[in-house]
């Protein structure tokens, strides 16, 4: 089987979703000749014509727009915004409408469509191409919320959104495009020929929508997180011994609460996690409804760890970035609370 | 340090309630001076026709110039008839909502034009992208009027199941986009629709409108870029009715000559038009609708109008501009310019015209006594409850489920 990273599975993915449906069509700012600032969608106009993959003026909400009446008219529009950072502009479309369109109309228009967009640290992006904005759309009804975590899902992940019919929000963890990141700052980069998720089926598939993944399983404690952080988690089950059970969400909505109960049921200590700012981020989302579910079973609080309250610094990143050392320590502080 | 010289400006409209209106100053072009270019010149050869103003029907009421369409009696006739229709049906609608029939009303009052001939203009399989008071369109297109009403009323006949404020209409089988009350929004998606429709070989169009007041939000600009850009088949309407909600039209236009003047900066063809004469309205978007179809792209319309009633059942507007505005706007009453015309060409009577009225009066009582057969917002019967869990996605997940099973339904 191949071998991808994950741009290369994403450029699969769209490759396999252009090649089978000519109302498919992909487009964003420098995403057309050029290929993408990350090459997500490289060659693909080359392949599909520059009606169908092209490039667009740098307004991330007449691209919102554009992709909903687009599929409005019938078309499967995979639009890019160049970093989840510059979403921002796209929100009115976004949440007001990309949203809303199947709702207000009572089924008589649908907007499904795919915002692609590279997300969160790790890479000295600073401010400004550093955000990890996902909280923002899991709180829009409407929308599905998606983020993979390594190239096989990526893939079967970006298909299974367009497929659905309804608009996905897609961040792409761009830490771990072309490798796996284990969370300790500064070392060299791994490469996804050495990870399992790295093999890539050239076809068609689809990892299904809603379903997280038991990456590794454990006892110890549970550790619910999504796209970079996954591998930091595991890399910090390692490090610590402590056996951890991870848990890669995979979509944030509908997020997998079945999966979450069951495992927080068995080892009645849990830590969620991800890299946005604590207060209203995803993982309070988390930790409301596990206290709602297993609350007789926790035998802890429900730990966040999470990002600050701060803007994403650029010298000091690493202190910000949740790494394999302060992963090691909130699950010791879990597995060790009385 | 100061220079005395580093100020900003307000906008102020030329009157306030208590002043005497005057609009002597907008020095408006006569009707038929304005020239008809090929529909296929270049975008930045209608410089003239964005400052200036097409219009076909001069004072006597009496088509002019190169821009008449020259189109039939009976296309007037059913024009007028729509026309009609939409004002009594505007009038009926805010007595019930006064009643405490529905939440919330907008009538189209000296807008009736801009609707009714535009929908007419295109062919019923272009695509509409409209504002909240384009409903003159719906009766072009031939809409059923119990519908509308159910649909306001929010009764258990609502196509848009008591999802939306009244005249948010929604009519996909019409090719009637779901209205948004997010200011200009559709602007840019219609861009999107119709670069949909020429991606499928099809010589459909998309024509959308928003009002002066949200030619300043970013969607507008989006979608001027976009059009121009990918060279779509839209048109581009702005009603420029003079006032969004309290604010006059230049808190909007700035130092902009016209609106229309701000699509030739992005070299689209822009024309201001008459928004209260039938034949300009009609002649115009036939014009766009051409230029559209040969692959010419994108026309910015702005339509000058001025809104005749309130912005809505939210706001009077005797607090913000004189009561007798709109009586001395200089382009008169877009039905009754109509009804003169035809009138003239000895194809209309004042008898007709009353008759025509009382019909149209009829069918709106006849309607809404079937719509409320169907329910009201406050009696019922409405849509089931647990429609709210409906549509938000293909699929319900865990979550609606459960929430639904809380609600008890």
């Amino acid at each position: 089987m191949p071998v991808m990273n994950m741009i290369q599975a994403l450029n699969s993915g769209m490759d396999v979703l252009l090649e089978r449906d000519e109302d498919v069509v992909a487009f964003g700012e420098d995403a057309g000749y050029f290929g993408g600032v990350f090459k997500t969608t490289d060659g693909l106009q080359a392949k599909y014509g520059a009606d169908r993959v092209f490039d667009t003026p740098i307004n991330e909400a007449a691209i919102a727009a554009m992709a909903i009446g687009m599929a409005a008219r019938g078309l499967k529009p995979i639009a890019e915004i160049q970093f989840a950072d510059y979403i921002f502009p796209a929100i009115d479309q976004i949440v007001s409408e990309m949203s809303r369109i199947r709702y207000r109309s009572a089924g008589q228009f649908t907007s499904g469509c795919v915002v692609r967009t590279p997300w969160g640290g790790g890479i000295r992006g600073g401010q400004t191409h550093s955000m990890s904005p996902e909280a923002f759309f899991t709180h829009v009804p409407g929308v599905q919320v998606v983020v993979p975590s390594n190239p096989y899902d990526a893939k079967g992940l970006l298909i299974a959104s367009l497929e659905s019919g309804d608009p996905v929000i897609f961040f792409e963890p761009k830490r771990i495009y072309n490798g796996p990141f284990d969370g300790v700052p500064d070392k060299p980069l791994s490469s996804w020929a050495k990870h399992p998720k790295g093999e890539v089926p050239d076809g068609h598939y689809t990892v299904p929508l809603g379903k997280a993944d038991i990456v590794r399983e454990g006892e110890a404690c549970t550790v619910v997180t999504y796209g970079t952080l996954v591998h930091v988690a595991e890399a910090a089950a390692e490090a610590s011994g402590i056996d951890a059970e991870i848990i890669d969400l995979r979509t944030l909505v509908p997020y997998d609460i079945e999966t979450i109960a069951k495992s927080v049921n068995k080892t009645g200590r849990v830590v969620v996690a991800h890299e946005a700012p604590r207060t209203s981020g995803f993982g309070a989302e988390l930790a409301a409804q596990i206290q709602e579910e297993c609350f007789y079973a926790l035998e802890a609080p429900v730990f966040r760890l999470t990002g600050w309250d701060t803007p994403y610094p650029h010298a000091h990143e690493w202190a910000y970035f949740p790494t394999r050392d302060r992963f090691a320590r909130a699950m010791k502080t879990v597995t060790e609370a009385a | 340090m100061s220079n005395g010289e580093t100020r900003f400006r307000v906008p102020a409209p030329p009157f306030r309630p208590g002043e005497e209106p005057d609009f002597s100053h907008l020095k408006l072009p006569k009707a038929g001076e304005a020239k008809r270019p090929d529909p296929t010149v270049e975008g930045r050869e209608t410089q003239d026709l964005a400052l200036g103003l097409v219009g076909v029907l001069d004072h006597n009421h009496q088509a002019v110039g190169e821009w008449d369409p020259k189109v039939s009696a009976d296309v007037l006739r059913e024009g007028l008839k729509h026309m009609v229709l939409t004002r009594i049906y505007d009038e009926r609608m805010l007595k019930l909502q006064r009643q405490g029939k529905m939440s919330f009303y907008m009538k189209s009052k000296g807008e009736e034009a801009v609707a009714v001939a535009a929908a007419m203009a295109l062919r019923d399989d272009d695509m509409i992208f409209p504002s909240y008071r384009q409903q003159g369109m719906l009766f072009a297109r031939g809409r059923d009027i119990v519908d509308m009403m159910c649909h306001c009323i929010s009764n258990s006949r609502d196509n848009l199941k008591g999802r939306q404020l009244p005249v948010h209409y929604t009519w996909a089988e019409g090719n009637f986009f779901t209205i948004s009350g997010n200011l200009g929004t559709q602007f840019p998606q219609a861009v999107g629709y119709a670069m949909a429709c020429a991606y499928k070989g099809e010589d459909r169009i998309a024509a959308s409108w928003i009002g002066d007041g949200t030619t300043a939000e970013g969607d507008f600009h989006g979608a001027l870029t976009l059009a121009s850009t990918y060279r779509a088949p839209t048109i581009l309407n702005v009603v420029n009715n003079q006032w969004a909600i309290s604010s006059y039209q230049g808190i909007a236009l700035g130092d902009a000559p016209t609106f229309a003047s701000k699509g030739l900066g992005y070299c689209l063809a822009s024309i201001r038009v008459d928004g209260n004469d039938f034949l300009a309205v009609y002649a115009a978007t036939q014009w766009a609708a051409e230029r559209a179809r040969a692959g010419h792209g994108t026309t910015l319309l702005e339509l000058f109008t001025y809104r005749a009633d309130a912005h809505s059942t939210s706001d009077e507007p005797s607090k913000y501009r004189p009561k007798t505005e709109g009586e001395v706007w200089p382009l008169g009453d877009p039905i009754e310019r109509l009804k003169q015309h035809l009138i003239g060409l000895g194809e209309w009577d004042q008898a007709r015209h009353e008759q025509l009225e009382e019909e149209m009066t009829q069918l709106v009582v006849k309607s809404y006594k079937e719509a409320e057969s169907h329910g009201t917002l406050h009696e019922g019967p409405l849509a089931p409850t647990q429609t709210i869990f409906e549509d938000v996605y293909a699929e319900q997940d865990w979550r609606l489920k459960r929430q639904r099973q809380d609600l008890g339904v």
